[in-house]
């Protein structure tokens, strides 16, 4: 198990920067999500790490070695990919084998390794069939065995659930954080579903166009976004983001259709640098962090009731704010009975301010 | 959901006839009369071409004189040659050149992958008496662009179709068609999923593994396809001819020459000719169902 570190690393595919000068250093030992939208260059710092790709600027090291130009066979990793990469003309044992057996392993202790990495993995059974053979999940098995069948000294996961139908990905998921607690292995994981990324990472590593957006640890970045993106990327359903301009002298905040109104006294005493009277900003609220009243409150958001989603354990509020819809989740399973007018209360603790650059006024 | 077919089998049978007449008349009436034109000494000139006699199997026999077969000129010999010829420019040179540039070039683009994917496809596609033409000058004794590249570097002259023949062929044919297995390969090559290489690179395989372990077993049933294809075609070629006559001293006769000069030269003997268009046949048969169980077993 090892390290990794990235410094300053660029790869550029043409005129696109895929990957925007990335630092990062991983722990041993650690689980590393990095999360963010297609396109993001999450899967690219994969593949760097892996050698799949050539850095064109920076450094990345592996342990105490410099792999930057290493080929993926030196760098002593192991992958994972979203389509298995099983291969078709070799059973399940040899596939997973496959790593020992271009290492020169022989054939009997080969045998013996497999056979007991897949009875850990619960494919003991399975290991004379083909790939095509086997269900997804199964196959989903097979390539982590593959992946875990040589002590590899970090591990790298890409979209490796997102074959997977809902409910299996849910075990799955499971599965794989409790192999990570019982290995211990150094891994990073790349994931579009920031439910994936907040369950299964010691830290997340939110991306946006080839830049990293935030580091943290899954409750550290859900609970202080550090801009407008990660706040609405991250949790489900997404951060209520309300634009509009701040009126200082009146402690007050107008959204962007000019009628509504908000008294912000209290936020933006908190702020450690407060906005400018007249500045842009953006105001953020967790749907879970919104209590609904039926008469006026101060600091509370006037707006109209739209639907009332029932999801089971919870209930879903949309409210209408000047041209916005505002969710509200509530944690009950019957749905209120609202009237028509409807104020709308954040935990001012929860309310984020972020300015017009995206980044959060702190 | 079961299938229902749109129309009945006799409407079906409506719609191949025109192809089953057109069969009929120009591959099923052709191979008949060559059968029984096997069984006569019909020639072309002389008593023998308007009433050739019944000669049973004597042209067989002729053919298979092993007291004499091997020598040149001779359908031992020139079955020999075939061989020769077919191994090299078929096997060696068009499936294994195809699929070495092929696999070169997998996912890889740009002006290098271009211009030889153009070359070879170029020497495919241009009309065999030119390409014919265009090697006779390359290969030259005295005036050929190869004997001024060598003789420039002090490497001789070789005299290649007169001391090299055979060689000279094969080397003709590879270069010649090579483009059609290195298209096979490349289009089979692009539906290999990137991941698979991917991993056995992760894994740790050298060039030679993922070959051995991931790119041949994925396109051993291309590789198949290719090679009887290719066996079959150049077991009939006759382009050489063009290069080298079937000389000199007929070291070069392969057995489609052979059959040429027996039928169409000389004597112009139609019946032994047709003999050894039997015989040829029934090679291709057998290679044809060899080909045909291989496909089938793989599909079982």
């Amino acid at each position: 198990m090892s390290q990794i570190t990235l410094d300053n690393v660029v790869k550029r595919f043409g005129s696109v920067v895929a990957v925007d000068h990335v630092s990062l250093t991983i722990a041993e030992g650690e689980f590393v999500a990095l999360l963010g939208p297609s396109g993001c260059g999450k899967t690219t710092t994969l593949r760097l790490i892996a050698g799949l790709e050539i850095a064109d600027e920076g450094r990345i090291t592996i342990g105490d070695r410099d792999v930057t130009y290493l080929a993926p066979a030196a760098r002593d990793v192991a992958m994972v990919f979203q389509d298995y990469a099983l291969y078709p003309h070799m059973t399940i044992l040899d596939n997973i084998g496959y790593p020992l057996k271009v290492r020169g392993v022989s054939t009997p202790e080969r045998t013996a390794r497999v056979t007991e990495v897949a009875r850990e993995l619960q494919i003991g059974d399975l290991l004379a069939r083909r790939p095509s053979q086997l269900s997804g999940g199964q196959q989903q098995r097979a390539s982590v065995a593959r992946a875990v069948v040589h002590q590899a000294v970090a591990f790298l996961f890409d979209e490796p659930l997102s074959n997977l139908d809902a409910q299996l990905r849910l075990e799955a998921r499971a599965f794989l954080k409790h192999l990570q607690n019982e290995l211990g292995a150094t891994s990073v994981y790349v994931t579009h579903d920031q439910a994936e990324a907040m369950a299964l990472a010691d830290r997340i590593v939110v991306m946006r166009l080839g830049k990293i957006m935030q580091v943290g640890a899954p409750l550290e970045v859900y609970r202080n976004p550090a801009n407008t993106f990660v706040a609405s990327f991250i949790g489900s359903p997404p951060m209520n983001l309300l634009s509009g301009k701040v009126l200082l002298g009146q402690g007050q905040f107008v959204l962007d259709d000019g009628e509504t109104v908000i008294d912000m006294g209290q936020v933006y005493q908190r702020l450690e640098r407060p906005p400018q009277d007249g500045q842009a900003i953006t105001l953020g609220i967790r749907p879970e962090h919104i209590t609904i009243h039926t008469e006026p409150r101060p600091f509370a958001i006037p707006g109209a009731l739209y639907v009332v989603q029932p999801m089971g354990g919870e209930t879903l509020v949309n409210v209408r704010v000047g041209s916005k819809l505002v969710t509200v989740r509530l944690f009950q399973d019957e749905p209120p009975a609202l009237p028509e007018k409807v104020w709308l209360e954040p935990a001012l603790e929860w309310s984020f301010v972020y300015g017009a650059d995206g980044a959060r006024l702190q | 959901m079961e299938r229902k077919a749109i129309f009945s089998a006799k409407v079906g049978l409506l719609f191949l006839a025109p192809a089953l007449v057109f069969v009929a008349i120009f591959l099923l009436y052709p191979f008949v009369r060559v059968f029984m034109l096997s069984f006569t000494n019909q020639t072309l000139l002389g008593t023998t071409a308007p009433n050739p006699d019944w000669v049973g199997l004597d042209n067989y026999q002729r053919l298979f004189d092993f007291d004499r077969w091997m020598r040149l000129g001779e359908f031992g010999s020139a079955l020999k040659i075939t061989a020769q010829f077919v191994a090299g420019s078929a096997l060696i040179g068009q499936v294994g050149l195809g699929l070495l540039i092929a696999w070169a070039f997998y996912r890889k683009k740009g002006v290098l992958r271009e211009t030889v994917y153009t070359l070879v496809i170029l020497a495919w596609i241009i009309p065999e008496t030119v390409v014919a033409f265009t090697w006779v000058a390359f290969l030259d004794w005295e005036f050929g662009t190869l004997n001024a590249i060598l003789g420039t570097l002090g490497l001789g002259r070789p005299d290649w179709l007169f001391k090299h023949p055979l060689e000279s062929i094969i080397l003709f044919n590879s270069w010649r068609g090579a483009a059609f297995s290195m298209l096979l390969f490349s289009s089979a090559l692009e539906t290999i999923p990137p991941s698979y290489i991917e991993t056995a690179e992760v894994a740790g395989a050298n060039a030679w593994q993922k070959f051995r372990d991931i790119f041949f077993p994925l396109l051993r049933g291309h590789i198949l396809t290719d090679l009887i294809l290719i066996t079959l075609w150049t077991f009939n070629v006759f382009t050489p001819y063009l290069l080298t006559g079937g000389g000199p001293i007929k070291k070069t006769e392969l057995v489609s020459i052979y059959t040429y000069r027996t039928a169409f030269q000389g004597q112009h003997e139609f019946g032994k000719g047709g003999a050894i268009a039997v015989v040829m046949m029934l090679i291709n048969f057998s290679l044809a169902i060899v080909y045909l169980s291989m496909i089938r077993r793989r599909k079982a």
